[in-house]
């Protein structure tokens, strides 16, 4: 049963310099019974994360003002490297109680490949043996993905929490997510005292957000897999932040999928953004991939490909039972994604229904014409 | 052809379950259109509609309804749907509105004017909640996968959807693996199997799988090992009951009098067959031969009333194996039931 955690929280969170990282720590930093946030990344936020962090909105809530603080002055930044052991001397002597682990995150640039691998891996390694000599250290929460499960043509139709993944999944990302949970395992077993939470979060989805899936959903002819037309999930920034925010508000451990209910496939998926689909065979699939990824238009890494063929859906019944929260369906997800990026064209379903009624009613009337003139004679 | 009418209206009534209405229904709709389209729950079958409800564009000609006008409107909505997006999909990648639209009317042809198929026992398969149907496989090519489903929607007073379940290769074979998720299939695997039947859907499986769809032709009608009965396991677990069922005609269908293994390697097939027509005629080969078609369901085995745990193997195998000297005899039965091959 979630119970709320009594007193005020120190609460660490890393990879903030990402657009999600950022909006994790500024929510959380909004939360009342949250005495301070230590942002840490390796690099300082800049742009949207920047804004986010230091010129957080007018607090929202009374409680707020009565602490005297607003929300970005609980924030502090701190530019340091997970991979660092020194990321330890911050949680001991912090006190920090709450760690929420954000910087695990996809890279599919091929240069870039190796640095992301280290952080995600070496930095989540360095990260949990930090917390593991902390103890004031309460709970732990990990963003993780989906793309753990892999995605391919025998996996059952929807990964529960406890399926395991048929093959190891391909693509770098995956395999770094698969990595870090084992260690999160571990530290959970070392650390029974911790509370850990992982969060499996199908791709997100949001007005504002901005990923390979979503410039790739933006493209004007989007290049499909030829005999493929794979079920999609995402989940609503909104609601990925509620359920993360939720567990450190609340307590609930274990491991969980957050996604948006319901399925889109692909092809359903360009069509409501107005796209045009072009099917590609597989193979010229990963060409056209690598392409976008020189030209710097999208970076597709090769786990997300799996994804773009055979596709992957999640059950979400223990999320709703345990956190009694209902992210917003997938359907829904996209459509705020599409209404959000104001992606119009000209195939756009007002003017399908204008075609339509204009068809129907001309054959209608020529129809009419043939009977009048079947009569006269 | 009326209950091809009331199969269209069907497929009409399929609205977005994504709850975007981007416009009130009532004034842009356009014809064809249900006025209050409710909103489908993925994975329970839709209520039936009222034929007479549909056809908003009577009385342009004449009190009769016009059946022509409401065709025209039905794919035009069709295409409208098609071009915007706004169908839903169950997790299972179900496409209802293409199935009902698309797939199934054009295998009706087969099943209606090439195979005459002939129905027994359609009572048998319960009217609501779930059921697992389990059939034999034959034909080289899964043809009785297909007839089974038409059989069941359309013979079945409440139309219900058949939920295959299909081999591994099916599902990562380029367009077979599109096509056969929109038709409401899935991987032959127990977490699926079970997720449908809690689900309270049909289910179809084959259990002899490519053992018995591609037999020789000289063991026509005899039934092939069944797997590892997890079939049985699956329908334990979810209460469901087991329905057997006897297909005869898909044998001859395309007799299968060889198999060359080094194409079936080279192509990624479980078989390359050879039948009297294939590969000599090229396309032509393709075609099937027009048996006579007869299917019947047996009475269902109740596996709630069965005092028997789906994690005791050798409960698992003696229920397997019932069912399949079940399918086995009434085989036989219908064999000297049917007059001809081709009758």
């Amino acid at each position: 049963m979630p119970s709320k955690v009594a007193g005020f929280r120190t609460v660490l969170v890393t990879g903030v310099s990402r657009y999600l990282g950022a909006l994790a720590a500024a929510r959380l930093a909004a939360d009342p019974e949250v005495e301070r946030v230590l942002a840490v990344d390796t690099t300082p936020p800049q742009g949207e994360a920047a804004a986010l962090l230091f010129q957080a909105p007018e607090p929202r809530t009374t409680a707020t003002r009565q602490a005297g603080r607003t929300a970005e002055q609980k924030i502090e930044f701190i530019r340091a490297d997970i991979q660092n052991p020194l990321i330890a001397k911050v949680i001991v002597g912090s006190e920090i109680d709450t760690v929420v682990h954000m910087a695990v995150q996809v890279s599919a640039a091929r240069s870039a490949r190796r640095a992301t691998k280290e952080l995600n891996v070496i930095g989540t390694m360095q990260l949990l043996a930090a917390c593991q000599k902390a103890p004031a250290l309460r709970k732990l929460v990990v963003k993780s993905s989906v793309a753990a499960y892999g995605a391919s043509a025998r996996d059952p139709a929807m990964f529960t929490e406890d399926t395991a993944p048929r093959e190891m999944p391909r693509g770098g990302y995956a395999k770094d997510v698969v990595e870090v949970e084992g260690y999160v395992r571990g530290f959970s077993r070392r650390r029974p005292d911790v509370g850990t939470t992982v969060l499996r979060f199908a791709p997100f989805l949001g007005p504002r957000a901005d990923t390979a899936l979503t410039r790739y959903f933006s493209l004007p002819v989007v290049p499909t897999p030829l005999g493929y037309d794979p079920r999609m999930q995402f989940i609503h920034t909104d609601d990925g932040l509620e359920v993360l925010h939720r567990s450190v508000a609340e307590d609930h451990l274990g491991v969980y999928n957050v996604a948006g209910e319901g399925v889109l496939l692909l092809s359903q998926a360009i069509r409501r953004a107005g796209r045009v689909p072009v099917p590609v065979l597989e193979l010229g699939l990963s060409t056209l991939a690598g392409f976008a990824r020189r030209s710097g238009l999208i970076d597709f890494s090769i786990d997300q490909l799996d994804f773009l063929v055979h596709g992957r859906v999640v059950d979400t019944a223990s999320l709703v039972k345990e956190f009694g929260y209902r992210p917003r369906p997938t359907v829904e997800t996209f459509d705020d994604f599409v209404r959000g990026r104001d992606l119009t064209s000209v195939i756009s379903p007002d003017n399908v229904v204008a075609l339509e009624r204009l068809l129907l009613d001309q054959i209608r009337q020529a129809r009419q014409r043939m009977s009048w003139a079947g009569e006269e004679r | 052809m009326s209950g091809e009418v009331i199969r269209l209206d069907h497929a009409v009534r399929t609205r977005s379950s994504g709850g975007r209405i981007r416009q009130p229904p009532e004034t842009v709709s356009p014809a064809g259109e249900m006025p209050n389209g409710r909103p489908t729950r993925p994975g329970i079958s839709t209520p039936l509609p009222d034929p007479e409800r549909v056809d908003g564009h009577r009385g342009e000609s004449g009190p009769e309804p016009d059946e022509w006008d409401r065709r025209v409107a039905n794919l035009l909505g069709f295409v409208r749907r098609r071009l915007t997006g706004e169908y839903p999909v169950d997790e299972f990648g179900f496409d209802t509105d293409l199935t009902d639209t698309t797939l199934l009317p054009l295998l009706r042809l087969l099943y209606q004017r090439w195979f005459r198929v002939e129905v027994s026992g359609i009572e048998n398969v319960p009217t609501k909640g779930s059921a697992l149907l389990v059939a034999n496989h034959s034909g080289t090519v899964a043809l009785d996968a297909l007839m089974l489903s038409v059989a069941v929607h359309d013979e079945h007073p409440t139309q219900r959807h058949l939920r295959l379940l299909g081999a591994d290769f099916v599902f990562s074979t380029p367009l077979l693996a599109d096509l056969a998720r929109k038709a409401g299939a899935t991987l032959a695997c127990n977490p699926d199997a079970e997720r449908l039947l809690r689900s309270g859907e049909l289910v179809g499986v084959f259990p002899e799988g490519f053992k018995g769809v591609g037999k020789p032709f000289s063991e026509r009608y005899k039934l092939q090992r069944f797997g590892r009965g997890g079939f049985v396991s699956a329908a334990l677990r979810s209460g469901a009951p087991i329905i057997p069922v006897s297909i005869v005609g898909a044998e001859e269908t395309y007799p299968l009098i060889g198999n060359i293994k080094p194409l079936a390697r080279l192509f990624g097939l479980p078989y390359f067959p050879v039948t009297p027509l294939f590969p000599w005629f090229g396309p032509l080969g393709l075609v099937p031969l027009p048996s006579k078609w007869l299917i019947e369901f047996g009475a269902p085995i109740h596996t709630t009333e069965l005092d028997a745990s789906p994690d005791d193997p050798m409960t698992v195998f003696n229920l397997a194996d019932q069912v399949r000297e079940s399918i086995q005899q009434t085989l036989y039965q219908v064999l000297l039931r049917r007059e001809g091959v081709f009758g």
